[in-house]
């Protein structure tokens, strides 16, 4: 089947299989991938995309549902060289360890902190309930969405409540 | 190119009437809405579709409208729109709750609460709700539309009322009542997940005596259910924390209780108990 869609601005037509999965068209067909795959009973989070705006787990959704969609992967956040607020977010505050759930992590912080510039730390784990990791714990991975939000608003992010090791 | 489900047709349709269409014409085809349960299925091959009959594009069917004495919700209805929606959190709070305790953020901005019912999972969270609320669901098949109530939907376990060649178009939620209210334990503590137990519970109070009470319980056993007994014990009392808890106490008579990996008869009996309590409290409150 032909579909068409635009991916970080750019638009492809490509032709494939109805079972074709949103996440392997897009690693596999558009060769992005930076979305990962973490699971196979759509718990993970690893996949999550945004779909015309709103976070999906691109694992769980048939490539020619897509047709016509604009979609945003964590390739399409960082401008003119510069990372992405919640991407520096994640750098700054040491929201990773491995890194295999980080994509959809950061999917889904940019998708809360556009329809809540302001979370509370319950909402941030409220929203980030779809995204598992199985390394950080999330501590720290709350800590850069506090630090991406601040930074959205024009803040100056709050301070970790860690001290960098010879800092 | 990696595949996880066998191979199928799709059709995008762009009516019910042809989905039903296709529905009829094809042996073995199904309906996706969200694909959120669909396609979970379709990946561990437990289900293998010949046709994928995808009613996403159908416009008309995404909204949620005041009809005077009920709601509608459409069969494109997201859960994160039925939790959001200023006329769900005030006419069936109970059904807002459920939708925002469905899945987690990316399942609600995808999956249907019309696809929630249709699925019928015995665990499900919106299925209780519109249970309590005495909610109907209108089915359009080949010979027209049939409206289904919803204690005669919930047929068995992953069973609906629903005919192979039909599609769920609405719900209607009727307006009235003091309150409703639901509560679940989560498969993943808190609230997290499927229904370890649930409870939905809707009143009517007048001069401080209930005179009416629709209570449903969800994941406990084989299909979300009516706990007549509770809803007999409230009725009449003047609603207060005692009549609550020995209403509660009836919780699964009539009920039968199944073990399953997330808990023991006993347990699911008494959370049963622990949650008619609390969403009786919270529509009484
Ligand atoms: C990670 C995860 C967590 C989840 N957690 C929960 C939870 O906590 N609580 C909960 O209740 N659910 C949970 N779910 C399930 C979720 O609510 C699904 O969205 C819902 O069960 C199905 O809705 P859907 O629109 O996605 O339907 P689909 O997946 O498209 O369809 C499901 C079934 O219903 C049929 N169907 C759908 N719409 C119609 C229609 N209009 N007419 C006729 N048949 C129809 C399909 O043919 C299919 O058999 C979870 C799912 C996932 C992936
Ligand atoms: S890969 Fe999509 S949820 Fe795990
Ligand atoms: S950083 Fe390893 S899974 Fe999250």
């Amino acid at each position: 089947m032909k579909i068409s869609v635009t991916v970080n601005g750019t638009r492809y037509e490509r032709d494939v299989e109805p079972r074709t999965l949103l996440v392997h068209f897009l690693r596999e067909d558009l060769g992005l991938t930076g979305t990962h795959v973490g699971c196979d009973t759509s718990y993970c989070g690893a996949c999550t995309v945004l779909v015309d705006g709103r976070s999906v787990k691109s694992c769980t959704f048939l490539a020619v549902a897509a047709d016509g969609a604009e979609i945003t992967t964590v390739e399409g956040l960082a401008a003119d060289g510069e990372l992405h607020p919640v991407q520096e977010g994640f750098w700054e505050r040491h929201g990773l360890q491995c890194g295999f759930c980080t994509p959809g992590m950061i999917m889904s912080s940019v998708a809360l902190l556009e329809e809540n510039p302001s979370p509370s730390e319950a909402e941030i784990r409220h929203a980030l309930e779809g995204n598992l990791c199985r390394c950080t714990g999330y501590h720290n991975i709350v800590l850069a969405v506090q630090y991406a939000a601040a930074k959205l608003r024009g803040e100056q992010p709050p301070p970790a409540d860690w001290e960098e090791v010879g800092a | 190119m990696t595949m996880y489900p066998r191979k199928f047709d799709y059709v995008a349709v762009g009516s019910v009437a042809e989905a039903v269409e296709a529905l009829r014409a094809t042996e073995g085809a199904k309906v996706m809405a969200g694909g959120m349960s669909l396609l979970p299925l379709m990946k561990m091959r437990l289900l293998s579709p010949t046709t994928v009959v995808d009613i996403g594009r159908v416009p008309g069917l995404d909204s949620i409208e005041d009809r005077g004495d009920h709601l509608a919700i459409g069969a494109l209805v997201r859960h994160a729109d039925t939790a959001a929606n200023e006329l769900v959190r005030t006419h069936a709070p109970a059904l807002a709750t459920a939708a925002s305790l469905t899945g987690d953020v990316q399942v609600r901005n995808r999956g249907t609460t019309c696809g929630s019912l249709a699925h019928a999972d015995l665990a499900a969270d919106q299925t209780a709700a519109v249970l309590a609320l005495g909610a109907t669901l209108v089915a359009q098949g080949p010979s027209g539309t049939r409206e289904i109530p919803a204690d005669e939907f919930f047929v068995d376990t992953l069973t609906s009322a629903l005919e192979p060649d039909e599609v769920l178009v609405e719900v209607r939620i009727p307006k009235g009542g003091t309150g409703s209210a639901y509560d679940k334990l989560g498969r993943r503590g808190g609230r997290s997940d499927y229904a370890v137990a649930g409870a939905a519970a809707w009143v009517e109070r007048s001069n401080g005596t209930v005179t009416a009470a629709r209570v449903a319980l969800t994941g406990v056993g084989t299909k979300p259910t009516r706990a007549r007994g509770v809803e007999e014990a409230i009725v009449g009392t003047d609603g207060s924390a005692s009549a609550i808890e020995a209403a509660a106490r009836r919780a699964v008579e009539g009920v039968t209780v199944l073990e399953d990996l997330y808990g023991s008869e006993e347990y699911k009996a008494h959370l049963a108990e622990v949650y008619v309590a609390r969403a009786l409290a919270a529509a009484l409150g």
